[in-house]
């Protein structure tokens, strides 16, 4: 037995704004994106629009135990669970499965710095470190820097409470959780997931680990796929969520359903040059069925030298003359929260009627390939 | 080929052909069992950085395993290596290089530890205090291209997947405490869907350092009975004070039963059933009714098709916490009933510390071997009993008894609770 999967609802937010509308209002308008450039000189990043966290984090005790990065995926997710409709229906958020795709959280930059000009001058390094950090680490940092904690306090805070799974691995993280949570629905393994991810860009721990091979755009702004041999990513803030659930749960609760999630694929090939664009193409030959005539493209390309530009060729050769939307253009890359960030869109511009179909490509900047296919109800 | 086997809820059966394990006591099965069974401790005092300023001074490291450069994912790496290896060559399946399945990996959240930041402050020094600018500096100076993969959550994963050859997209995933459980939960599932005949489950964990030791010593979960440490995990006593850290790493190899039948395989045993619930109560603590942890483990046993009379023994999350092991004894007594006080429950963290990531995966292997061996490992360290837990935990010494299905519990922080179900033969 297969059972068809809808999309029944969508909470995103990022620089363009909050919740779809005004992402599709940045899209038609071709607005585009911030860009921070002094915060982190010379690094660029797109930070998040400001939040009245309240709306979603109604308790000042929550806010304060999350960083931002759990506010962000809280708040998205509680606009996606407004969305579908089930925000208050406390039986089905105890049976609601939840599945993120999360990295790390925050590090206290005070400390950090403090202990690090201390340690070239300690008489006993080990001994000067283990002091520092018993004494100067917040004992619930921890908390907000576990990667599973996002779902925790999504569970706390929405009282979404039937499983919570957490998935690693950058943008790869994005496309599995959707992927296994599609198939688990098919398969009848449940059915209703809240599946997302959140990431906050405004931090110099994260721009440190790309800046390391040299990944990060720098510069003035520039579209993905005009970086050229250079490349490089810029990354940015945001939170993504959508309501993933079987076509007869969402009939029988009388849900609207948003558009129908056709096809997830992965794979993770190893990253030798034209790899990527083989694997990107495998995975449109094996998903069948997308019409590149009444379709739209909302490709997840990073800017990363060499694989954006494979992934141009696949679609200029599949999907020549389609529109195409680039969400790294739209809010940089988002890692984990990325793929799911392009579904949404590809969901809401479905449904609005501006194609009948929409291919999402994920090539993460590091590892991993992922499509999936979004149909019109 | 004959009428597949199916399980009471018309699912393929899953099985388990490979194991293998790496913890504070030895690598491999032989080493680990026999020194689980004598009841023998890998819980020693940290040689690994200074412990001067610690209140816990003690864990159950892996020391016999080298990582370059030495931090938790590149120990991580080496254990899911080793414990992959014995489990694939154990199952003979595939060709070497070409694992015909999936892979699911419960790895621990990936960050860069102090020395790399120590190194990146050197090379971005400039006069003045050391900030993340200093680090940047340091950063863009090229050196350190390297590190960029090293620190990315995916990479353990996908360098197994390089190794062993395994298919499709690796996952790579956490539920806190409880991963090494839903590794194998998720594999358990793909097999059913028919996805695939074949998944390779890990949880590794190689995560003492000095700041991860420090994070759960603030929030006080950590015993601080250093003296001596072999002593301090000591789970179900009454003078218990929190966990012990410990490392290691285990794989099983999961199998669709006719998928295993049909090329010969030697069957270790069954997964029958998976159970999970989350928990909305407190980031840190579980609800004190404990209705999550009991779901739980009711899911696991309806899911795989049994009562709780069926139960013959519990492979207990019994940390040595205060709460858990307290949640863990009530919940098992309402899931269980009266007859709970007369079924054996032990926890293998008395011995090996608590392996966190792949504290699931372990004790799966260890509950297969329990199940394959006839005889239950004790939990060791039990001097004072605690009158509120009023349960048969194998107290100091292994006993020998015939177990044909084993409860194994795994409860996390973030509200995470998975319940596994393994047994020698089908439902």
């Amino acid at each position: 037995m297969t059972r068809e999967v809808f999309i029944t609802g969508i909470g995103i937010v990022s620089n363009l704004g909050e919740g779809i509308e005004a992402h599709l209002a940045a899209i038609d308008a071709s607005r585009p994106a911030t860009v921070e450039a002094e915060r982190f000189k010379p690094h660029l990043v797109h930070p998040m629009v400001p939040l009245e966290w309240e709306r979603q984090i109604p308790k000042k005790s929550d806010q304060r135990q999350m960083e931002v990065w759990q506010k962000l995926g809280v708040y998205a997710a509680g606009l996606a669970l407004d969305d579908a409709g089930i925000k208050e229906d406390k039986a089905l958020l105890g049976k609601l499965h939840l599945v993120c795709a999360a990295g790390g959280g925050e590090r206290d930059y005070q400390v950090d710095g403090q202990v690090l000009t201390g340690l070239p001058e300690a008489a006993d390094p080990g001994a000067f470190l283990n002091e520092r950090l018993m004494s100067d680490l917040r004992p619930t940092l921890f908390l907000a820097q576990l990667s599973n904690l996002l779902a925790g306090n999504i569970s706390i805070v929405h009282g979404v409470t039937g499983a919570t799974r957490t998935f690693m691995g950058e943008e790869q993280a994005g496309v599995d959780a959707l992927r296994i949570a599609k198939a688990r629905i098919a398969a009848n393994q449940g059915d209703i997931f809240l599946v997302g991810g959140s990431y906050n860009a405004e931090r110099p721990d994260v721009l440190l680990v790309y800046e390391m091979a040299g990944l990060l755009w720098k510069g003035h702004f520039a579209s993905v796929w005009e970086r050229g041999e250079k490349g490089g990513f810029i990354p940015g803030s945001g939170a993504a969520f959508l309501v993933l659930e079987a076509r007869d749960h969402a009939e029988a609760r009388g849900a609207t359903a948003i558009a129908r999630l056709a096809h997830v694929g992965a794979d993770q090939a190893r990253r030798v040059p034209g790899a990527a664009g083989e694997a990107l193409d495998g995975l449109f030959e094996r998903a069948g069925g997308f019409d590149a005539a009444s379709g739209l493209v909302v490709s997840g390309a990073t800017g990363v030298a060499g694989i954006t530009a494979e992934e141009k060729a696949v679609l200029d050769r599949r999907t020549d003359g389609t529109r195409r939307i680039a969400t790294g253009d739209l809010f940089g890359n988002m890692l984990e929260p990325q793929f799911p960030a392009g579904v949404a869109l590809a969901a809401a511009l479905v449904r609005r009627g501006d194609a009948r179909q929409a291919a999402v490509t994920s090539i993460g900047h590091a590892r991993g390939e992922g499509l999936a296919l979004i149909e019109r109800i | 080929m004959a009428t597949p086997h199916r399980d009471k809820h018309g699912r393929p059966l899953v099985v388990v052909t490979g194991m293998g394990v790496v913890t504070s006591l030895g690598e491999g099965k032989t080493d680990n069992w026999t020194a689980l069974t004598a009841g023998r401790s890998g819980i020693h005092r940290i040689n690994r950085f200074a412990i001067d300023n610690l209140r816990t001074t003690i864990a159950g490291t892996v020391d016999f395993v080298a990582a370059e450069p030495f931090c938790a994912p590149a120990l991580s790496e080496q254990l899911a290596l080793r414990a992959a290896k014995e489990a694939v060559a154990q199952a003979d399946i595939g060709r070497p290089g070409d694992f015909p399945g999936a892979l699911f990996m419960a790895v621990p959240p990936v960050e860069m530890e102090w020395p790399q930041r120590e190194a990146l402050a050197q090379a971005g020094k400039r006069n003045g205090e050391t900030s993340y600018g200093t680090l940047l500096a340091g950063a863009e100076t090229g050196r350190f291209k390297a590190w960029h993969e090293l620190f990315l959550f995916g990479t353990v994963a996908a360098r197994i997947q390089d190794r062993f050859g395994t298919k499709g997209s690796p996952v790579s995933l956490s539920t806190a405490c409880s991963s090494g459980a839903t590794a194998i939960q998720l594999g358990v599932e793909a097999i059913r869907r028919s996805e695939v005949s074949a998944a390779l489950a890990i949880g590794t964990d190689g995560s003492v350092n000095p700041e991860s030791l420090i994070r759960f010593s603030l929030l006080s979960a950590l015993s601080t009975q250093n003296d001596p440490p072999e002593e301090a995990a000591k789970p179900f006593s009454k003078n218990r004070d929190g966990f012990v850290m410990g490392e290691g790493a285990a794989a099983l190899v999961l199998e669709d039963y006719d998928h295993a039948l049909a090329r010969g395989a030697t069957i270790l045993g069954f997964v029958l059933g998976c159970g999970e619930k989350g928990d909305g109560f407190h980031r840190t603590r579980s609800s004190p009714d404990g209705a999550p942890a009991i779901a739980a483990m009711r899911e696991a046993i309806a899911d795989a098709g049994l009562t709780p009379d069926d139960i013959d023994y519990i492979n207990a999350h019994g940390t040595s916490t205060p709460e858990n092991d307290k949640m863990e004894s009530m919940g098992c007594l309402a899931v269980m009933g009266e007859r709970m006080r007369e079924v054996p429950i032990s926890s293998n963290k008395s011995m090996i510390g608590h392996t966190l990531t792949a504290a699931g995966a372990i004790e799966a292997v260890f509950s297969l071997l329990t199940i394959g061996e006839g005889r239950i490992p004790p939990t060791i360290n039990y001097k004072v009993p605690d009158p509120t837990i009023p349960l048969d935990v194998v107290p100091n010494v292994a006993r020998d008894a015939r177990v044909g299905r084993v409860l194994s519990n795994s409860f996390g922080f973030g509200g995470q609770n998975t319940c596994l179900v393994f047994a020698a033969e089908p439902a």
